[in-house]
C-alpha cells in the first residue's frame, strides 16, 4: 500500500501480515498479506463476511493466535516497536496495558465465578502499581464511566447478576482498566439486543474519544462503521480489498464487493433496488479461485480477473484491489 | 438455601427408606436364618423358639416397623454367624474402611488433580501423553489384578512393604486408626493405591478435558487479553471453574470407594466392612448385610449432601437467593 510519509509514526502499523494454518493437506492461508495502519485515536472499521479473516487480522495483532494458527509472514509494528516476534511474557505486558481487547459475547467474556470488582482490581493490579484500595477505588470510577449504575453495590455481584449489554459495559471497563494506546473491538455488539447496540458503541466512541484511545473496530454492521468509524477496511478472503476515509468507501465504494455490502445498509439519496446484490458465498481457505478471489461473485468480472491476483492500489482518496482500477490515471478513481 | 437444605434432606430421607426396605426384604426372605446360627443337632422345637426369639413370626408390616424404629435406635439385629450386635460389629470396622477410603481418596486427588492439569495445560507434552495411556491401564485393569500387582512388587519381590494387614492400629476411644503408627501408615499404602488408582485414573481425565475446555472459553482467552499472568488464567480462572464437576465426580467417588473398598479389603486382608460383609455372605449372615446395605447408602446420601453444599461455596451462580436482578 503506497501510503505517503506521514510526519508521524502511526499507533499501529500491520504490515504484509500472513496468517497460516498447518493442515494435513497443506497450509491454508487466512490472512493473506494484509496492511493498514492506525493512528493514535482513530478509529478503524473492518467488515467483511463472516470467514473474512477480521478476527484472526485482532487475534494476531494482540498475540492470541489460538494453535495450530500462526503468523507466516509481515510484521506488526506498535508505536515503532515490532511487537509480532515477542516472547509470550514480554508481549503479555502489551495485553491488556497498551493494546486492550472487546469480544463479541459480553455474557462469555467474564468468569462466573468471580465478581466483577475481583476482575476489575485484578487486571488493574497486574499492570499498575496500586494497592487493593486504590485498584478498587479505581474500579468503582471505571464502572461509573461505563455507566453502571450504583456501581458500589454492584462492584460486589458477580457476571450473572447483570444483563448482557450491562455486561458487555463491564467488559469495557476491564479492556480500558489500564488505559490501553488501542483498541481491538471484534464485534462487540453483535450479540446484543438491537435496542442496546447503539448504546454500546456510543459508549465506546466516547470513552476512546475521551481517553484518545485508537479502536480497530470490527463489525457486520456497515451502519455502525458509517457512524463510528474514521477511516474503513473492507476485507474479503483473508485480504483487503479496500480502504480509506469512511465517507469515501461508504458513500462512493469502488470494489464491487464493497458495492455489495453497502447494499446492506440504506442510505439517504441511494437507490436501493439498483445496488448489485452479492450472489453466492465466500470461498473456503482450501478453495480460493485463481486471480480475484472474489472473481466468481463478480458481475464486473473480466479475464484479468480470473488469472491474476489484484493489489491493493491507491485510487484517490483510498485503495483498492480490483482490476477495474487498472485503467490509465484519467479513468480511475470514478466510480464504476 | 434453607429451602434447598431441608428439599435436599427429606430426598435423603426417601432414598433411605427405600434401602431400608430392600435390606428389610433382604432380611426375611433370602436364605433361612435359623438354618446358619444352630448345629444340625439342634431339634425342630429348638428352631421354633429361636425363630420367635428373633422375632420372625410376626406380621411383615409390624417386622418393617421394629425393624425402622430398631435401626433408629442403632439397633441393627445380632449376626447370626457372630452372635454379637451388628451395630457394635460394622462399627468396630468402620474405622479401618473409612482411613483406607479417605487416604485412597487423598491419593486420587493429590494425584489426579496435578497430573490432569498438566495434560489439560500441555495436551501435547510426552509426559502428558504418557499419563494419558497409565490412565488407560488403571481404568481398564480390575483392581483385584492391580491390588495383587502390587503386593507381587512391593511386597514379594521389593519387600518394602507389607501384604496384608493393617499394621499396627491404636486405639482413640471407639475409633482405631492406623494412622499413628509407621507399621499402619506403610500397610496402608499399597491398599490405598489399590482403590484409589480407579478415580485417581478417573479424576486426572475429567480434570484433563474440563481443563481443555475451559481453556478454550471465551473467559479464558479475554483474561489472557487483560493480561493476566498465566498462573492467574491456568489456576485462578481455569481450574476454579473445573472444580465444580471434579467436586462432583469426587464426592459419588468417595461413595464408591468405600463401597468399592470390599474387593481391596478382601485382597489384602485389611480388616474394615468390606470385609465383614464378604464374610457375611458366604454364611448367609443377614443382619449383617442389611446392615452394611443401609450404612453404605447412608453414606452416600450423606455425600451428595455435602456436595451439594460444596456447590454454594464454588458457583455463585447457585445462590439464587440474592436478589440478582438484571438492570
Ligand atoms: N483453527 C482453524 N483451523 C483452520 N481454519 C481456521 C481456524 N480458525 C479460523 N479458521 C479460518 O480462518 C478464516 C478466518 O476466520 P475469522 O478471522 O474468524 O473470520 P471473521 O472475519 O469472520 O472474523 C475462516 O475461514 C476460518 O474458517
Ligand atoms: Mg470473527
Amino acid at each position: 500500500m503506497a501510503v505517503p510519509a506521514l510526519a508521524n509514526e502511526p499507533l499501529l502499523r500491520v504490515e504484509d501480515l500472513r496468517v497460516e494454518f498447518p493442515t494435513r493437506r497443506g497450509r491454508l492461508t487466512a490472512v493473506d498479506g494484509v496492511s493498514f495502519e492506525i493512528a493514535p485515536g482513530e478509529v478503524l472499521g473492518v467488515v467483511g463476511e463472516s470467514g473474512a479473516g477480521k478476527s484472526l487480522t485482532g487475534a494476531a495483532i494482540i498475540g492470541l493466535l489460538e494453535p495450530p494458527g500462526k503468523i507466516t509472514g509481515g510484521q506488526i509494528v506498535l508505536e515503532g516497536q515490532r511487537i509480532d516476534n515477542l516472547p509470550y511474557h514480554e508481549m503479555r505486558q502489551i495485553r491488556g496495558r497498551r493494546i486492550g481487547a472487546i469480544f463479541q459475547d459480553p455474557l462469555t467474556s467474564l468468569n462466573p465465578l468471580y465478581t466483577i470488582g475481583r476482575q476489575l482490581t485484578e487486571t488493574i493490579r497486574t499492570h499498575l502499581p496500586l494497592g487493593e484500595t486504590a485498584a478498587r477505588e479505581r474500579a468503582l470510577a471505571l464502572l461509573r464511566a461505563v455507566g453502571i449504575p450504583a456501581a458500589e453495590q454492584r462492584i460486589d455481584q458477580y457476571p450473572h447478576q447483570f444483563s448482557g449489554g450491562m455486561r458487555q459495559r463491564v467488559v469495557i471497563a476491564l479492556a480500558l482498566a489500564a488505559e490501553p494506546r488501542l483498541i481491538i473491538a471484534d464485534e462487540p455488539t453483535t450479540a446484543l439486543d438491537v435496542s442496546i447496540q447503539a448504546q454500546i458503541i456510543a459508549l465506546l466512541k466516547r470513552l476512546c474519544r475521551e481517553h484518545g484511545t485508537a479502536v480497530m473496530l470490527v463489525t457486520h454492521d456497515m451502519g455502525v462503521i458509517a457512524e463510528t468509524a474514521d477511516r474503513v477496511a473492507v476485507m474479503y478472503a483473508g485480504r483487503i480489498v479496500e480502504i480509506g476515509p469512511v465517507r469515501e468507501v461508504v458513500r462512493h465504494a469502488r470494489h464491487p464487493y464493497t458495492v455489495g455490502l453497502m447494499g446492506s445498509i440504506p442510505l439517504v439519496g441511494r437507490d436501493v433496488a439498483r445496488l448489485a446484490q452479492i450472489d453466492g458465498a465466500m470461498p473456503r481457505l482450501n478453495a480460493i479461485p485463481l486471480g480475484c478471489a472474489f472473481n466468481p461473485r463478480c458481475q464486473k468480472a473480466f479475464d484479468i480477473c480470473r488469472t491474476q491476483r489484484p493489489d491493493l492500489r491507491r485510487v484517490g482518496p483510498v485503495a483498492v484491489a480490483c482490476h477495474l482500477f487498472d485503467m490509465p490515471p484519467a479513468d480511475a478513481g470514478r466510480p464504476p | 438455601m434453607i429451602a434447598f437444605v431441608l428439599r435436599r434432606l427429606l430426598q435423603a430421607v426417601a432414598v433411605m427408606l427405600v434401602v431400608s426396605l430392600i435390606s428389610f426384604a433382604l432380611f426375611n426372605f433370602v436364605g433361612d436364618p435359623i438354618n446358619n446360627m444352630v448345629g444340625q443337632e439342634t431339634t425342630l422345637d429348638e428352631r421354633a423358639e429361636l425363630r420367635r426369639q428373633l422375632g420372625l413370626e410376626d406380621p411383615i408390616p409390624l417386622r418393617f416397623a421394629r425393624f425402622i424404629g430398631n435401626a433408629l435406635q442403632g439397633n441393627l439385629g445380632v449376626s447370626y454367624r457372630m452372635a454379637e450386635p451388628v451395630g457394635r460389629l460394622i462399627l468396630s470396622r468402620l474405622p479401618a474402611t473409612l482411613e483406607l477410603s479417605l487416604a485412597a481418596a487423598v491419593f486420587a486427588l493429590l494425584v489426579g488433580v496435578p497430573m490432569g492439569v498438566y495434560c489439560g495445560l500441555y495436551p501435547r507434552a510426552p509426559l502428558a501423553r504418557l499419563f494419558q495411556a497409565v490412565s488407560l491401564v488403571g481404568v481398564s485393569l480390575p483392581t483385584f489384578l492391580i491390588g495383587i500387582l502390587l503386593i507381587l512388587i512391593f511386597a514379594v519381590h521389593l519387600n518394602i512393604l507389607p501384604s496384608f494387614g493393617r499394621g499396627e492400629a491404636v486405639a482413640l476411644g471407639w475409633w482405631t486408626t492406623g494412622l499413628l503408627t509407621a507399621a499402619g501408615l506403610k500397610a496402608l499404602i499399597l491398599p490405598a493405591i489399590t482403590l484409589g488408582l480407579f478415580q485417581m485414573t478417573l479424576i486426572m481425565r475429567l480434570v484433563r478435558s474440563e481443563m481443555l475446555e475451559v481453556l478454550r472459553t471465551d473467559y479464558i482467552k479475554f483474561a489472557r487479553a487483560r493480561g493476566l499472568s498465566n498462573r492467574a488464567v491456568h489456576f485462578s480462572h481455569a481450574l476454579r471453574n473445573t472444580l465444580v464437576p471434579v467436586i462432583t465426580i469426587t464426592g459419588l467417588q468417595l461413595g464408591a470407594i468405600i463401597a468399592f473398598a470390599v474387593i481391596t479389603e478382601t485382597v489384602f486382608q485389611w480388616p474394615g466392612m468390606g470385609l465383614l460383609f464378604i464374610q457375611s455372605v458366604q454364611f448367609a449372615d443377614v443382619p449383617v448385610m442389611a446392615s452394611y446395605l443401609i450404612l453404605i447408602a447412608l453414606l452416600f446420601v450423606i455425600i451428595n449432601l455435602v456436595v451439594d453444599l460444596l456447590y454454594y461455596a464454588v458457583d455463585p451462580r447457585l445462590r439464587l437467593d440474592r436478589p440478582g436482578k438484571a438492570a
